[in-house]
């Protein structure tokens, strides 16, 4: 537990316990302590499946496997289509929302009213439900009265099926995603670069630094911290994504979305196999676990900045 | 400050003009669309100026829905109230787990309390599907599958990392000197966290109830495997609604527009602490 000692001994003063009250701290967390078990068993009874046979339809065939389940993906192609399809949808959209979201941070930097008034009304989509936003794409993307297809008709491309052709679905599924949470990025981009001390960018101005210069001098290095925080946070969820794609096509056309969250739920319901399922749901935590240590450590590090302590 | 040209200016005006357009025009289309009847949907070109209707909203409102192929039995409302009961009672269970928490972990230094907190944390990065899956099978034993308390219970997933740390920040904010004092005057423990801290981290608090409302409300995934139709909130019930009723579209367009608008309003009460609040209190607005 690094990252609780980098927290502890940042710590500024805290109530030492008297000895009566020793037990007070855990008499409060208690309940989160509950929490945090009811959590780790399901997750630990995952490990377990991952080991087994396991199928819903033939339990009598259930038994340890060792690593198996594990091993057959080696040599199965749906596997790597899986791990190559999230690789791409996390890889796209993170870059699509970072770049878009950098630059609409750059537009509202300057804190005026109207400046403000844009930024609240970006976050609408944000809070929309991931969910319903692909059923509003879905709407609009309709091949017989959606406006996106009549849109595109009208610059001469006809047939565009968007979602349900193989060639278009995942560019359709990231103009999805990167509608929902580029305003991420940028609400906290936004919020990094209004942090920024001022001294820098006056001493430039009045020696007349060129702006390019100045971007990726003085901006970029200083906003680093919370461009890596809120690039870690989307690639944690968006290697994740299960909404947007489950809403918009189930994992289709074919298996041209087939992304882990959407593969593993597949597995489970549609052909339930359980161990396979939890195996493939251990390889997407193993990623994501290696991720969210990185990120929480970038976390902490700006947690203490806006905290002026830990 | 930066850019002063005019051409800088008329660069800056064109792409903010863009980037609304590319943002706001979807929530526009969706609700102008709610008030249209499915053959003034189904017009090409699609008009800007219609006469509005609203039929869509009646329908879902009534749960009648009167087709040429017969009546379609609408639940929306149904599935308007679950979200509402699901949201605020897993918002009242984390903030009373939650609070304390916070508190303890704020203000005493314990080992099981920083491993507590960084647990819940990753699980909020976690893959879901890998605690609901086997969660499932748990819940058909125990007989929790497709009780409100079943899934209230897996919305702690999301609601109690944000709460615990958004309301740590803030007690840690609060200096100790205050409650110190009050102690010092003879008062209980209890009596200092009730009459102090609490009311000092009040808006710390308030705000991650009403985050984590929303995310509460705009989850999907939870509900679409713990959740049978009577249970189910409206993301979820809107799909299933988009898969019954096929071609109701102007239904469809005013079932998405009842579901989402009661986070938006919230969103836009609440905007000053989105910040912190999607930032897991890591960055302040």
């Amino acid at each position: 537990m690094s990252m609780a000692q980098l927290l502890q001994t940042s710590a500024t003063a805290r109530i030492k316990p008297r000895p009566r009250g020793r037990w007070l701290p855990y008499l409060l967390s208690l309940p989160a302590l509950l929490v945090c078990i009811a959590i780790l068993v399901p997750f630990v009874t995952a490990a377990v499946y991952s080991l087994q046979r396991y199928r819903l339809n033939l339990p009598y065939l259930r038994g340890f496997i060792g690593v198996d389940n594990y091993i057959d993906f080696l040599s199965d192609p749906a596997f790597w289509n899986t791990l190559k399809i999230s690789l791409v949808y996390t890889a796209v959209t993170v870059v699509a929302e970072l770049l878009f979201g950098l630059g609409i941070a750059l537009l509202l930097r300057r804190p005026t009213r109207f400046h403000n008034a844009v930024s609240i009304m970006l976050l609408l989509p944000l809070m929309t439900a991931p969910a319903i936003a692909a059923l509003m794409w879905k709407l609009m993307t309709n091949p017989s009265f959606g406006i996106l297809s009549y849109a595109v008709s009208l610059l001469g491309i006809h047939d565009f099926k968007w979602a349900s052709d193989p060639s278009t679905a995942l560019f359709t599924v990231v103009l999805v995603d990167v509608w929902v949470y580029t305003p991420f990025m940028m609400i906290l981009l936004l919020a990094g670069l209004r942090s920024l001390p001022r001294q820098p960018f006056e001493a430039a101005a009045l020696d007349g630094v060129p702006a390019s210069f100045v971007f990726f001098r003085i901006t970029l290095p200083m906003l680093t911290p919370y461009i890596i925080t809120a690039s870690l946070f989307r690639l944690l969820d968006s290697i994740q994504q299960f909404d947007i794609i489950y809403a918009m096509t189930q994992g289709g056309p074919g298996d041209r979305l087939m992304v882990f969250q959407v593969q593993a739920y597949l597995e489970f319901f549609q052909y339930t196999n359980v161990g396979r399922s939890a195996a493939l749901l251990m390889i997407l935590w193993l990623i994501t676990n290696i991720l969210s240590n990185i990120f929480i450590k970038n976390w902490l590090r700006l947690r203490e900045r806006a905290h002026g302590h830990a | 400050m930066e850019h002063s040209s005019l051409a800088g200016r008329v660069f800056r005006g064109v792409a903010l003009a863009l980037v609304l357009v590319f943002f706001m025009f979807p929530i526009v289309w969706i609700f102008l669309m709610s008030f249209q009847s499915n053959e003034q949907i189904l017009r090409i070109p699609p008009r800007i100026l219609f006469e509005p209707t609203l039929f869509n909203y009646q329908a879902l409102i009534s749960g009648q829905l009167r087709t040429t192929a017969g009546n379609l039995e609408i639940s929306f409302m149904r599935n308007l109230m679950n979200s509402f009961v699901l949201s605020s009672a897993a918002v009242l269970l984390a903030l009373l787990l939650g609070v304390p928490a916070a508190y303890a972990f704020a203000r005493f230094k314990f080992r099981l309390g920083e491993t507590i907190a960084f647990t819940l944390l990753s699980f909020r990065f976690a893959p879901p599907l890998l605690v609901l899956l086997p969660l499932s099978l748990y819940y058909q034993q125990l007989g929790l599958n497709d009780t409100y308390f079943g899934i209230v219970w897996v919305y702690q997933l999301i609601a109690l990392p944000l709460i615990l740390w958004i309301v740590r920040g803030y007690f840690e904010d609060i200096s100790p000197d205050i409650e110190h004092a009050y102690r010092l005057a003879g008062h209980s423990w209890r009596e200092a966290f009730t009459r102090i801290a609490v009311p000092l981290a009040g808006p710390g608090i308030a705000a991650a109830g009403l985050l984590s409302f929303i995310f509460c409300w705009n989850n999907f995934v939870f509900a679409l495997i713990l959740a049978s139709a009577d249970k189910q909130p409206v993301t979820v019930g809107a799909l299933a609604f988009v898969t019954a009723s096929g071609i109701q579209y102007g239904q469809i367009a005013a079932a998405i527009v009842l579901s989402v608008t009661p986070t938006l309003l919230l969103a836009l009460y609440a905007q000053r602490y989105l910040v912190e609040g999607l930032s897991l209190g890591a960055v302040k607005g």
